[in-house]
């Protein structure tokens, strides 16, 4: 939990020497407590109050970055148990399983079609974040394979292997990468502690009970080691569940640093339903990475969408600038019609003028994100917002006619605003999907 | 241990409901659903109990629908123009704890079917089928105010839910459904506030706090989803430390949602990079299931038989507590 400034001003020398900069300790405090100057600057610091600030300072749940670039993922640094409490800050990073004893053409043609799976929606694009690779057979294929998916694909990689020897291979390959480690056991911690503090890679402890993850973290604490991600282990849907929602109480309410790490959940169905089913449900239960075997493209579109939802902030609606939009070839008599600026009742009003092939404008009035129904309840969208939009977005200048359609649900504004506005109004269809029919008509 | 360290403990739970009442019990179902009664937020089992899985009712009309996707017509339209056929597909072949009746047919713009044509059919599922009904009215208030009274009456004993009461218009559903022994949808548009306040109003009605399930309005996957999943989830927090006006099960039209979402609908020409049109259009409908179940659904409506069983499959696999 963050210290106040009051917290921290109890811990700080007192003396007002000023040589941080500031005139007196409290304005130090202060500025501490919001981040906004390093707690190096105060001199006479004793060291045990240090460890305290900094340990206090830390985020409950690790930032944990895997890879490197545009492609570089950020996992972790979750701050609430739900996502109306505040948000949840960093999307579930998805990746693929590939085995390393794959033909080297399936193999191509996998990563190749990975790379390309990513979609636009809501004026979003939405992509699949990680390769991971797992040796399955000797190490020189395996480390033939990281060289090969390295060059191929620049998405963030993890490196599934219990050898110790292969990892080390291909550490050497693509260690400045900066691709994940998996995993650490019972077995191995220290060897595997030992090979991600050599190459700076984050790895990932495993076991099935928390009290052993909590023991094996611990101690790849203590020889050093910072980036952790922890894996449970394979377990029935509801154990893993119950495992995922465990952990971020224990990291968010019990303040168990050595559980505040995010968590990577391995899915493997041959039924692809049931494995997205199941992916899905650690999406929405605070997995920070899910790994899949399945690749296909309905499958993926669907988890990629189920994650933008779950990862929108509540507190902010994706929103569009509120201006006219013109679609298609334009001309003085293209139809003008009226919606929110609420990014999903845009693009779906988007898609269905751009289906029906007539060029049109769409003028989004400033509704702070609001879909139709709800801005015209919470009075974001009224006659006299949708006139003002008509006459400071000069779409009236555009057009040679002065006829505007409404969205079918708020048909009621209809008299109202043609007063207000000196437009002839037109009721549209209550669903977007009625566009595409009514556009031809009128 | 921190199992128990991590562990909730909540002072209240959710209303259990009977769906459905068998021969002994005054109706002529040959099964039962029950619902609700959960301590726990869901699937936390080693928190509390969850005494009752989550169930599926299939989505059936009285009228042939004409605009449902092809991926739906190809496995459902030969049964379409025979609503009993219909239900008996989807109980005897996939399974269903209930059937959902949409009597989608009486909306005057849909061919205004009458309160005597609507009895005629509930009266035939209920004589054909031997699991609990929903009847669902047309949407539009003063022709449900209509039909669904004759239909409840017409259903006496069955301990049908009946839906739904919505805040402009409850009371004549309440007083039908209260003189005839049925449960109650309450509707609200994704607000918790409007939710509590419209059980408070049905309750002051005289109608048991125990015969109500909200009906949050959820949007499908990628449409607005996650408002609905937040909103649950707030209801369900306040339910678990004691406020008795949310503590009602849901019932989530996920179903019907997901099916007017574009992804599920455009064929494979329009969007090759989707990918199958078929599968696309399953995981939609049972992406946007399951995620409501996280949330707290214990009723899912649904339509395509493929996704019904594959959600099965997955609520058998989530009350697993091994």
């Amino acid at each position: 939990m963050a210290l106040s400034g009051l917290d921290i001003y109890k811990l700080l020398p007192k003396t007002n020497c000023r040589k941080c900069g500031y005139s007196t300790c409290l304005a130090f405090a202060m500025a501490l407590a919001k981040k906004q100057v390093v707690l190096d600057k105060c001199p006479s610091i004793n060291p045990e109050v240090k460890g305290t600030l900094e340990q206090a300072s830390l985020p409950p749940i690790r930032l944990v970055t895997i890879g490197v670039g545009d492609n570089k993922v950020d996992v972790g640094n979750e701050t609430v148990m739900f996502r109306h409490e505040e948000k949840f800050h960093h999307p579930t990073a998805i990746g693929f399983i590939i085995d390393s004893n794959v033909g080297d053409a399936d193999f191509e043609n996998k990563i190749k079609l990975i790379d390309s799976l990513n979609f636009e929606r809501v004026g979003q694009v939405i992509k699949v974040n990680l390769i991971a690779l797992r040796q399955s057979g000797d190490s020189t294929d395996f480390v033939d394979k990281v060289r090969k998916v390295s060059e191929l694909s620049s998405l963030a990689l993890v490196l599934m292997s219990s050898d110790i020897e292969a990892l080390k291979g291909a550490l050497e390959i693509c260690s400045k990468q900066k691709p994940l480690i998996y995993a650490a056991t019972e077995q191995n911690i220290s060897d595997f502690v030992g090979l991600a503090k050599t190459y700076s890679v984050p790895l990932v402890i495993c076991a099935d009970e928390l009290e052993k993850i909590e023991e094996l973290s611990q101690k790849a604490n203590q020889e050093g080691l910072a980036d952790i991600v922890l894996d449970t282990g394979i377990k029935s849907i509801t154990k893993k569940i119950e495992d995922l929602t465990y952990l971020r109480r224990l990291s968010l309410k019990k303040k168990k640093r050595s559980l505040g790490y995010p968590i990577v959940a391995l899915v493997e169905n041959d039924d692809p339903f049931q494995e997205a089913i199941e992916a899905g449900t650690y999406i929405s239960k605070y997995a920070s990475i899910v790994l899949i075997k399945t690749v296909e493209s309905w499958q993926t579109l669907a988890l990629l969408t189920l994650r933008q939802n779950i990862y929108t902030d509540p507190q902010k609606p994706l929103q569009v600038e509120a201006k006219a939009y013109s679609i298609g070839q334009v001309t003085e008599q293209s139809p003008v019609m009226v919606t929110t600026n609420f990014s999903l009742t845009y693009y779906t009003v988007l898609g269905e003028v751009e289906a029906s092939k007539i060029p049109s404008y769409i003028l989004c009035v400033d509704t702070e994100g609001m879909s139709v129904l709800t801005a015209w309840a919470a009075e974001k969208f009224t006659p006299e917002k949708i006139s003002d939009s008509l006459n400071k977005s000069g779409i009236k200048d555009k057009v040679n006619h002065k006829r505007i359609i409404i969205p079918g649900y708020v048909s009621v504004m209809s008299g109202d605003l043609e007063e207000k506005s000196g437009c002839e109004i037109i009721v549209g269809p209550k669903e977007a999907s009625g566009l595409p029919s009514f556009l031809k008509k009128i | 241990m921190l199992k128990e360290l991590a562990q909730e403990k909540w002072s209240g739970k959710i209303n259990s409901i009977n769906i459905g009442a068998t021969k002994e019990e005054g109706g002529s179902r040959t099964s039962v659903v029950k619902i609700g009664g959960q301590a726990t937020l869901p699937f936390i089992f080693n928190d509390g109990d969850i005494p009752h899985r989550p169930v599926i009712a299939a989505e059936v009309w009285d009228i042939a629908p004409n605009d449902w996707s092809s991926t739906l017509n190809s496995e459902l339209e030969d049964v379409y123009s025979d609503p009993v056929s219909w239900s008996k597909k989807l109980i005897d072949e996939f399974k269903v704890d209930l059937i959902c009746l949409k009597l989608q047919g009486a909306h005057p713009d849909l061919g205004d079917r009458t309160p005597t044509q609507e009895v005629k059919l509930v009266k035939d599922i209920i004589s054909n089928v031997g699991v609990p009904l929903i009847v669902i009215g047309c949407g539009d208030d003063s022709k449900d105010n209509l039909i669904l009274p004759a239909c409840t009456e017409a259903t006496k004993g069955e301990k049908c839910l009946f839906g739904s009461a919505v805040q402009d218009n409850y009371k004549t559903l309440v007083a039908a459904c209260q003189a005839d022994g049925h449960n109650i949808i309450a509707e609200s548009p994704i607000d918790i506030n409007i939710a509590k306040q419209l059980n408070i109003l049905i309750h002051e009605m005289g109608f048991g706090l125990d015969k109500i399930v909200i009906n949050p309005t959820v949007g499908a996957l990628g449409y607005g989803l996650e408002y609905a999943y937040s909103i649950m989830e707030r209801a369900r927090l306040a339910a678990l430390t004691g406020d008795k006006m949310v503590a009602q099960p849901f019932i989530c039209f996920s179903g019907p949602e997901a099916w007017r979402a574009k992804e599920a609908k455009a064929s494979i020409e329009e969007h090759p990079e989707w990918g199958k049109e078929l599968e696309r259009g399953v995981i939609w409908e049972v992406l946007t299931s399951a995620t409501f179940l996280q949330s707290g659904a214990d009723i899912l409506v649904m339509r395509h038989p493929k996704a019904i069983s594959t959600v099965k499959g997955y609520i058998t696999k989530l009350m697993e507590i091994k």
